[in-house]
């Protein structure tokens, strides 16, 4: 087996086929969609090159810029419902009754197609007989709001069943880190007398501080790059209060039928990511790893 | 440790079976496109024998367009009945996801053989792409010549050519339910006024006066156009959107200010911006509505559909949308037109067969579409000769005495357009732009061209 790794043209070999897969679906597309991204086109005829136009446009498009504001919020809402994440799975990692019963719970919606969890929570929204309103108004409140028909509050509405789609993946990353950590680090702690607390800031997380970056970028980049639940449950509207990136240039592309431009927004929404994750990498850089065994 | 073995060979195996499922993919894909060029080409003069499957793409679904469903399969079996080397494949999916699947697949040139297209400005840049073919000699073949109503292929027409035949000829009724209109003491409106009045009247009442599910935005669109034909005129809105003439026009202004006042007065069921039309529809299915606008492709579902409760249906009405007061329009013209028609790809690799097949389809929905799905085709109907019921006959003879039928605005518009148009739609409805700003962004959008 050594001597058949060791041959240059054999690894070449085993390497080849993934290597052509990536190339074929992941890097080729992309530079195709920076190519058309610089010419305008409607997605059938003929292609005429612009050059840049289409990202002067994009850099004056208010629409555009609401979308992308509504991405970041999006990102920051997602951002901090790690925190949550992190609790309930710092939570089911101690030693409680039904620890496991409850992570199969949290992971279930997860397991449910995108377009199963908007259909879902289209009918908790719906204004009349949803099961929200239906509750509010067993409550007392006299005119709850129509929750996807109202600018101001439809991102909010959104965002509760994203993060909620999302929470079972993240607690079980959390969940696997946590179980990770040495019980006898723990053990130790606790004859020197450290409380829950401490055990938990000063041990668990610095120890989980890697997987805790990761989940910080994919969820940051995940958000930004959105798109399913929105899509299906309000596409964007009422009049693009829950436009995102990855919808307007859905919209762009195969409702208007400007693929160039369409394509200029894809591009520019993957430098933004990149970016994002250079940044967010940069941020929570730490000189030295830390370990205590 | 034994469970982590097994979840490591499980993990090797799936491996594995992905790499033999990638390669098991490509051999497959070489060996049909040999067997393609070896022997199917199904445009040889032999092709009589040859085995050939033509996929067709429609919007039907068994749930929400039962009766349409009903009726598609029928012909197609009947189709594979007389024909058995011809296999049929149907693709399903619902009127939103159609238009955007469509699109995708133009955009990599793999439409299917046989798929359904809408008219006009919908239709032109799959036209101007070369996407679909031609197929005039099946609109003067044996099975159809003479057969449309006059002026439906006309809008499936780009520079002389026909691309697509039309199966539906539409126009929009307000349907209301007559019971709750009973309940309330109120008459079928023929004037905005009295209009206003049944609108006010329900409102108060705690029903929704009109049902609109204004997320898929057309819908909404349909009552802009009505109550610009009505107070701007017939062609006032129609000059607008070819250019000829300006969205300025104080009718159309009003035209939009009259929504404005409408969703002031309740007029629409809660929350209408964020339901799609088939939401906004159930409210008037459950009765928590009063009235619904729509294409008499609904009809099936006031008539002949047999999950609809008979008590229902028998509550169904209709009337024309009223005229209004010192307005230039008139009540007998109508939103409509033909509605979807069928088109052949042109990248088709069974061209003639899907021709035969379209020739076949068209004819034959023409003879079964009023009994059997309750729809109005664009070839003629003869009523004499089957039980109809009374909605389908008193909507077909609205139709025979139309002084106009305009067409859908958003098919009528290019669709870069068409897109700023439907937006607008949605925004006006939200009171999101006045009515002024509404006519800008439409007058950019059209001298913008596309």
């Amino acid at each position: 087996m050594e001597k058949v790794m060791s041959n240059k043209l054999v690894i070449a070999l085993y390497v080849l086929p993934s290597l052509l897969l990536i190339m074929g679906i992941i890097y080729m597309p992309i530079v195709l969609t920076g190519y058309y991204g610089l010419n305008e086109w409607n997605g059938i005829g003929e292609m005429t090159f612009i050059g840049l136009e289409n990202y002067k446009h994009l850099i004056q498009d208010s629409t555009f810029w609401s979308s992308a504001f509504h991405s970041f919020e999006l990102a920051l809402f997602s951002g901090i419902s790690l925190i949550g994440y992190l609790l309930i799975a710092l939570v089911l990692s101690g030693k409680i009754k039904g620890a496991n019963l409850l992570r199969k719970i949290y992971l279930v919606p997860m397991l449910l197609s995108s377009v199963a969890i908007a259909q879902l929570w289209m009918k908790i929204y719906h204004p009349t007989n949803g099961v929200l309103n239906s509750l509010l108004m067993s409550l007392g409140v006299d005119n709850p709001p129509a929750w996807l028909a109202e600018p101001s509050i439809v991102l909010l509405a959104l965002f509760v069943p994203i993060i909620w789609q999302y929470a079972g993946f993240y607690i079980l990353i959390y969940y696997a880190a946590l179980k990770n950590i040495p019980e006898s680090l723990m053990e130790a702690a606790r004859i020197d007398g450290a409380n829950p607390w401490q055990i938990a800031t000063r041990i668990k997380l610095p120890l989980m501080s890697e997987v805790i970056k990761v989940t910080i970028v994919l969820s940051v980049v995940g958000s930004l790059k959105y798109f399913d639940l929105i899509y299906v449950m309000t596409d964007g509207g009422p009049n693009g209060a829950s436009e995102v990136m990855a919808s307007y240039m859905y919209h762009k592309a195969f409702r208007s039928f400007d693929f160039g431009y369409g394509s200029a927004i894809g591009f520019f929404l993957l430098l933004v990511c990149l970016v994002a994750t250079y940044l967010i990498r940069k941020a929570t850089a730490s000189k030295e790893t830390i370990q205590y065994s | 440790m034994s469970k982590n073995k097994v979840t490591q060979g499980l993990l090797l195996t799936l491996v594995l079976m992905l790499v033999l499922a990638g390669c098991g993919g490509g051999k497959n894909n070489n060996a049909t496109n040999a067997a393609n060029g070896g022997n199917t080409p199904a445009t040889d003069a032999t092709a009589n024998e040859q085995k050939v499957t033509i996929n067709m793409m429609h919007l039907w679904p068994a749930g929400v367009s039962a009766q349409q469903n009903k009726l598609v399969n029928q012909i197609i079996d009947q189709y594979q009945t007389d024909h058995p080397n011809v296999t049929i494949k149907e693709e399903v999916l619902d009127n939103e996801q159609y238009k955007n699947k469509l699109k995708v697949l133009s955009a990599s040139n793999e439409l299917p053989d046989v798929g359904i297209t809408w008219a006009a400005g919908f239709m032109e840049p799959y036209v101007k792409g070369g996407l679909f073919a031609p197929i005039d000699d099946i609109k003067d073949g044996t099975l159809l010549k003479d057969k449309f109503v006059a002026g439906t292929t006309e809008a499936y027409a780009i520079d002389g050519k026909t691309y697509a035949l039309p199966i539906e000829l539409n126009i929009s009724p307000i349907y209301y339910n007559k019971a709750i209109f009973e309940k309330y003491n109120l008459q079928a409106p023929t004037t905005y006024t009295e209009f206003k009045e049944v609108v006010k009247t329900l409102s108060e009442n705690g029903i929704a006066p009109i049902a609109l599910g204004n997320k898929d935005r057309w819908t909404g669109s349909l009552w802009y156009m009505y109550l610009a034909d009505r107070i701007a005129g017939n062609d006032t809105l129609k000059n607008a959107i070819a250019g000829s003439g300006s969205f300025d026009d104080p009718g159309l202004v009003q035209a939009a200010t009259e929504i404005e006042t409408l969703v002031d007065m309740n007029g629409f069921n809660k929350g209408f911006n964020g339901l799609s039309n088939d939401e906004g529809k159930a409210e008037f299915m459950n009765e928590k509505a009063g009235m619904y606008l729509m294409g008499t492709w609904e009809l099936p579902n006031f008539t002949t559909n047999p999950d609809i409760p008979q008590e229902f249906k028998d509550k169904v009405g209709f009337f024309k949308f009223p005229t209004v007061e010192n307005g230039k329009g008139n009540i007998d013209s109508w939103v409509g037109g033909p509605g979807v028609g069928l088109f052949v790809a042109e990248s088709s690799k069974v061209k003639e067969e899907a021709k035969a097949f379209v020739e076949y389809f068209v004819s034959k929905w023409g003879e079964d579409s009023v009994t059997t799905a309750g729809v109005i085709p664009a070839t003629k109907v003869d009523t004499t000769k089957t039980e109809l019921p009374q909605l389908y006959v008193d909507l077909l003879n609205e139709l025979s005495k139309a002084s106009s039928i305009t067409l859908f605005a958003d098919v009528q518009m290019k669709p870069s357009a068409a897109q700023v148009h439907l937006d607008m739609i949605q925004a006006l409805f939200g009171k999101a732009v006045t009515p002024e700003q509404f006519a800008t962004k439409h007058k950019e959008a059209i001298e913008k061209g596309n």
